[in-house]
């Protein structure tokens, strides 16, 4: 274990003392008084390596990030989890635009709200199935060109509002679970939307136990009602949109 | 609406058999990737309509049966309205379709190489013998301070006082343009791969991954991380001698890309680590630069994934504000700067933006040159010039202009057979180069078009020693940015002007 | 007409030459008949189109002022010139350049010089810090760039150049130089190829106490220009020797490197050699060529270079430039031929062809013996 005190402290040699640490065996990390760092748990590796980060972290948090578990207990800025292989990020408040780009596995938690363009352009491959929770709300292009994983989009404060525009577009693989109905018409004729079976209910709720017990809120609240599910309409949207010369 | 199959489009060209020559042997069929042959009972049929003049088979007739003319029914001559104009309507009139091909543009534009003059010694300096005397074509890619630090230690010699930002070697000028594995098969990377190695340069890996195979020629390869992130993780990122983030290219600047579905067979997809089947869709922007200071965030992302060990490669599309976007490129940190001009290659792009987006390489590489000089920060990056480079002398005018080395993608694949047919996106190359069709890609053997990469790039190489010694300078780094040795013909003032360069005979 | 400024429609001036350097490295001084005689042996090695000698060690009763030689067309130009010293500097003394009339140089510009430094409230301090060295570089600069008439051709402390168009031996006799006395001695004979010969364009060109006598076109011209212009070097002149002034300029005084190692820059070993070196010399060694690429005088080429610690001759990578050293007590001498340096020293201690590029070097009042460059051992 090790604390380390990041007030005033570059990127370069924070991140470089929690690559050193990680490298002579140590698993669990408290940042202190972090704020603004960029690039923290970029490209580090190891299932068991924890990293508390007190204050705002920078942006590209996690990114490409293999393995390790990040907590964050303040909001977070943007580009979290950013082309990441594994690992988890925990997020206590809200998260910036582009949350998860082209991640690929691996889970992020958020807690508040998250901004424009979450999930863009995420991907499955394998028995990797990225996946993020979001508390909030989200911003427009939600699930951009999404390829792959699982986005969970909860709405906790229960707002009738739901202010996202080109929702989902050009998505052609994954799944989206809802936990509230929305007029299907204004949004993306890429998707099509269904309502939750059994299968996908006992799918799901394992994460959100997980997430409910991440953040320390009761799971029956969230889980109180009932989910939505999106899925393409194909995995080649664009293949009628050329001609060869 | 009813649909019609009927198409006014008639077959460009003709693969005619000369029927008292044919042996029947079936080659031809075997051959053409594109189904333009079947057999009729007694003899070879050709579909004129499915034939692309890619030279297939004719190249591997045993007989000399085969030739491919061009149709000669005419579509009536107008020069306003081309035949490849009023033959485009009827394609997107019959499909809906924006239409897309493969390699760079066909349309006509200046080449400014072919209006660049060198110049030699004569009398008052010597040319060098460069068959005999040392001629060193040696290059260094990478990020240099503008000074040297060095320390005196007890003796009085001189020692480093800080290390150098990393490089990469490269024993001639030249490195291999991306193509991904998708976009060409991987038999294909493997010849420039295996070339690569014998070389002493470097190959690219494209967007689409680094596949196993090309895991132990990580010396000789740069990894691409582009808007999609294929196969991009930190193992990817540690793989190769350095990091290239590609936001466009030269063919296509401004817009993404689309590997279809189809050809995501398990090898690519494993590769690029997507289902397979699905579209692997490069978004037109990385979505996590929308500004210079963005492109720093990523540039610094990669160098910190690789612990400041990989010298970071950012490739642009020449377009118009060039000089200004390179010199934002390299005060956001990248350590090489690849500048695809608009005549480059693609596996697939559609034409209104291949044939009327961009600018020339050349003018581009004379501007970029020059505002990092008038900015006192061309030593801080590498410049690559890339976009069509087609012999030597393009290569050498291009150093001359300003680049460090050059890239060569189309060139490679000719090596390869490529007759530029330009129907690359169809995946159906007869070359076994742009194709995941097994029984095609299974044609290009690595190790024979590895040794003919290998030939063509040590040829250019001495054609750049023949050039530098007639110059009169034995090292590349003389010849650099020099354009001094260069004179300019046919060309305006303002096309002068943007090279940098004097008119022959002044 | 006479020409002091290179008005040729020319992208440079290039010319073949002859060169000669006597050094005292006690300091001892001599007077300027043995350099004339030297480089006079070198006749046939100009064209009567550019002589001239740098001197050093021959202003002491000045030797903490700058020695400004300036050469004027008019005498508007002079006026013009002048004021802007006077803003500028404290102007200790100043003359005309001592000549004498002789029949061989019967066309030449108004000759002054002027022992000054700069104010220490002069107006460019408003705007910047600039270390005296840096503001009488940009003086020189701007009065040869910007003031038409006027060129100076000399500008260092207790040295000075002399020069002009015609033979060496005549431009001798013109400035008298046998009344002149110095401890280093550099000379020239010109043979330029595409210019007629022009007053300032004659060598040693000098910059501060940098002068530079060269041999040789340099075949890199096009990126060494571009590389100091990079570096706000104005490149006035569009002569080789410039370009080598300027680039140890750069190399000594701005990067601070030590001489040897700069002059390795001008012709620095091939990669052969480089990566048979040591582990800690080969990474100098590459990374002097990866920084300074675009520095290395690739191409024919000797120089003498005279700085205020001392001499230096060299040649370029493979040789394609003559050079012989020899060394007789404290005295060494170096020459196009040997020839030259037989006519004032016929019988030195040692004689030898430096190897190609590797310098010889000879400072004050260090070792006695010259550190001896590609000296076959002994």
């Amino acid at each position: 274990m090790i604390t380390i005190d990041a007030a005033g402290m570059h990127y370069k040699e924070l991140n470089r003392l929690i690559r050193e640490g990680i490298g002579k065996g140590i698993k669990k990390f408290f940042l202190e008084n972090v704020n603004g760092q960029y690039y923290i748990g970029d490209g580090i590796k190891g299932d068991d390596v924890v990293i508390n980060i007190n204050g705002i972290p920078g942006n590209d948090l996690g990114v490409f990030m293999d393995g390790p578990t990040l907590i964050v207990n303040n909001n977070a800025q943007d580009n979290i989890g950013n082309t990441m292989n594994a690992g988890k990020i925990l997020i206590k408040g809200d998260a910036g635009d582009v949350v998860g780009y082209g991640m690929r596995g691996g889970k992020i938690y958020i807690l508040g709200n998250a901004g424009y363009r979450v999930g863009i352009h995420m991907k499955g491959y394998n028995e990797q199935l990225p996946i993020i929770i979001i508390g909030g709300e989200v911003g427009s292009f939600f699930a951009e060109y999404m390829a792959g994983g699982i986005i969970v989009l909860l709405g906790l404060n229960d707002s009738d509002e739901f202010d996202s525009e080109y929702f989902a577009s050009g998505m052609h693989g994954g799944t989206i679970y809802l936990r509230k109905k929305i007029d299907f018409s204004k949004y993306s004729k890429d998707v099509e939307l269904y309502e939750t079976d059994e299968n996908d209910m006992n799918f799901l709720k394992k994460y959100l136990i997980d997430y409910a017990d991440s953040f320390n809120i009761p799971s029956e609240e969230i889980m109180g009602k009932p989910f939505y599910k999106i899925v393409p309409s194909s995995a080649r949207p664009y293949a009628h949109l050329y001609t060869s010369a | 609406m009813t649909k019609s199959s009927f198409s006014n489009i008639q077959s460009e060209y003709l693969a005619l058999i000369d029927h008292n020559k044919c042996v029947r042997c079936k080659r031809c069929i075997q051959n053409c990737g594109w189904g333009t042959y079947s057999f009729g009972g007694d003899k070879i049929l050709a579909d004129h309509s499915k034939c692309v003049a890619c030279g297939r088979c004719y190249t591997y007739c045993p007989e000399g049966a085969i030739s491919i003319v061009k149709n000669p029914t005419v579509i009536r001559e107008n020069a306003n309205w081309s035949e490849g104009l009023i033959k485009n309507i009827w394609r997107q009139s019959e499909t809906g379709g924006i239409v897309i091909s493969g390699m760079g543009t066909t349309f006509k534009y200046k080449k400014y190489f072919d209006h660049i003059l060198l110049d030699a010694c004569q009398v008052t300096n010597p040319s060098i013998d460069p068959l005999r005397e040392p001629m060193e074509l040696r290059t260094y890619l990478g990020k240099k301070p503008s000074r040297l630090d060095v320390d005196l230690d007890e003796n009085g010699e001189a020692v480093l006082k800080s290390k150098m930002p990393p490089q990469i070697e490269l024993q001639t000028p030249f490195i291999f343009g991306a193509m991904s594995y998708g976009s060409i098969s991987l038999n294909a990377q493997k010849a420039m791969a295996l070339a690569a190695r014998a070389l002493g340069i470097v190959m690219n890996t494209g967007e689409g991954g680094l596949h196993d195979d090309l895991v132990p020629f990580g010396k000789n390869i740069i990894v691409q991380v582009a808007s999609g992130r294929f196969g991009v993780h930190r193992d990817y990122l540690n793989s190769g001698v350095a990091v290239e983030i590609k936001i466009g290219q030269g063919a296509k600047p401004g817009i993404g890309g689309h590997l279809p579905g189809e050809k995501i067979g398990a090898d690519i997809s494993r590769t690029r680590m997507i289902p397979v089947g699905t579209d692997a869709i490069s978004p037109a922007p990385h979505h996590d630069i929308y500004s210079i200071e963005d492109l720093r965030q990523l540039i610094y992302a990669i160098k910190e994934a690789t612990d400041y060990e990989k010298p970071v490669s950012v490739k642009v599309a020449a377009v118009h504000n060039i000089a200004a976007i390179v010199s934002g490129i390299v005060r956001a940190g990248a350590d090489i700067v690849y500048i695809d001009g608009y005549t480059g290659g693609t596996g697939a792009a559609p034409n209104i933006i291949k044939d009327h987006v961009g600018i020339p390489i050349e003018l581009a590489l004379a501007q970029v040159d020059e505002r990092l000089r008038e900015e006192g920060i061309r030593n801080e990056a590498s410049i690559i010039a890339a976009g069509s480079i087609r012999s030597s002398a393009d290569a050498v005018k291009a150093i001359a202009l300003g680049a460090d080395a050059v890239a060569i993608g189309t060139a490679a694949l000719v090596v390869m057979g490529c007759h530029v047919c330009g129907k690359c996106n169809t995946g159906n190359c007869s070359w076994g180069i742009t194709t995941q069709r097994p029984e095609l890609v299974r044609r290009l053997d690595p190790e024979v078009y590895g040794e003919r990469l290998y030939n063509l790039i040590s040829a250019w190489s001495h054609e750049i020693q023949e050039v530098l010694g007639a110059m009169g300078v034995n090292s590349i780094e003389s010849l650099r940015g020099s354009r001094e040795r260069l004179r300019g013909v046919e060309l305006t003032d303002a096309e002068l002007k943007a090279l940098g360069i004097k008119h022959a005979g002044l | 007409m006479l020409r002091i400024k290179n008005k040729f429609n020319t992208e440079r001036d290039i010319s073949g030459c002859g060169l000669c350097g006597i050094i005292n490295a006690k300091r001892v001084k001599t007077n300027g008949s043995d350099i004339k005689k030297a480089i006079s042996i070198e006749h046939d090695r100009g064209n009567g189109l550019g002589g001239g000698f740098a001197v050093y060690g021959n202003y002491p009763d000045y030797a903490e002022l700058y020695a400004f030689h300036i050469m004027y067309d008019n005498l508007p130009a002079k006026t013009d010139v002048e004021e802007y010293l006077k803003n500028n500097f404290i102007i200790e003394k100043e003359e005309p350049i001592p000549t004498f009339m002789t029949s061989k140089i019967y066309d030449h510009p108004y000759l002054h010089r002027y022992f000054i430094k700069p104010k220490s409230d002069r107006p460019d301090k408003l705007f910047h810090e600039l270390g005296d060295d840096d503001f009488v570089v940009n003086s020189v600069m701007l009065i040869n760039q910007n003031y038409d008439g006027a060129y100076v051709f000399s500008s260092g402390k207790n040295m000075g150049a002399f020069k002009g168009v015609g033979y060496p031996e005549d431009i001798a006799d013109f400035y008298k130089l046998e009344e002149v006395e110095g401890y280093m001695w550099t000379a020239h004979n010109r043979f330029p190829t595409n210019t007629p010969g022009w007053w300032g364009g004659a060598h040693p060109f000098t910059l501060l106490d940098w002068s530079i006598v060269h041999n040789g076109e340099i075949s890199s011209y096009g990126i060494n220009k571009r590389y100091l212009e990079m570096y706000k070097y104005n490149l006035a002149l569009r002569t080789d020797t410039e370009v080598i002034t300027y680039i140890l300029d750069l190399l000594i005084r701005r990067h601070k490197l030590p001489v040897r190692l700069a002059l390795t820059v001008l012709a620095s070993p091939f990669y052969q050699k480089i990566d048979k070196m040591n582990g800690d010399k080969k990474e100098l060694f590459t990374a002097l060529r990866q920084i300074y690429g675009s520095a290395l005088l690739n191409g024919p080429f000797a120089i003498v270079f005279g700085y205020s610690n001392g001499m230096v001759a060299m040649n370029d990578r493979i040789k394609l430039r003559p050079l012989v050293a020899a060394a007789m007590g404290d005295f060494t001498y170096v020459a196009s031929e040997e020839a030259a340096i037989s006519a004032v020293c016929p019988s030195p201690d040692i004689v030898w062809s430096p190897k190609a590029g590797e310098p010889v070097i000879v400072e004050f009042e260090e070792k006695k013996i010259p550190q001896k460059g590609g000296l076959i051992s002994l």
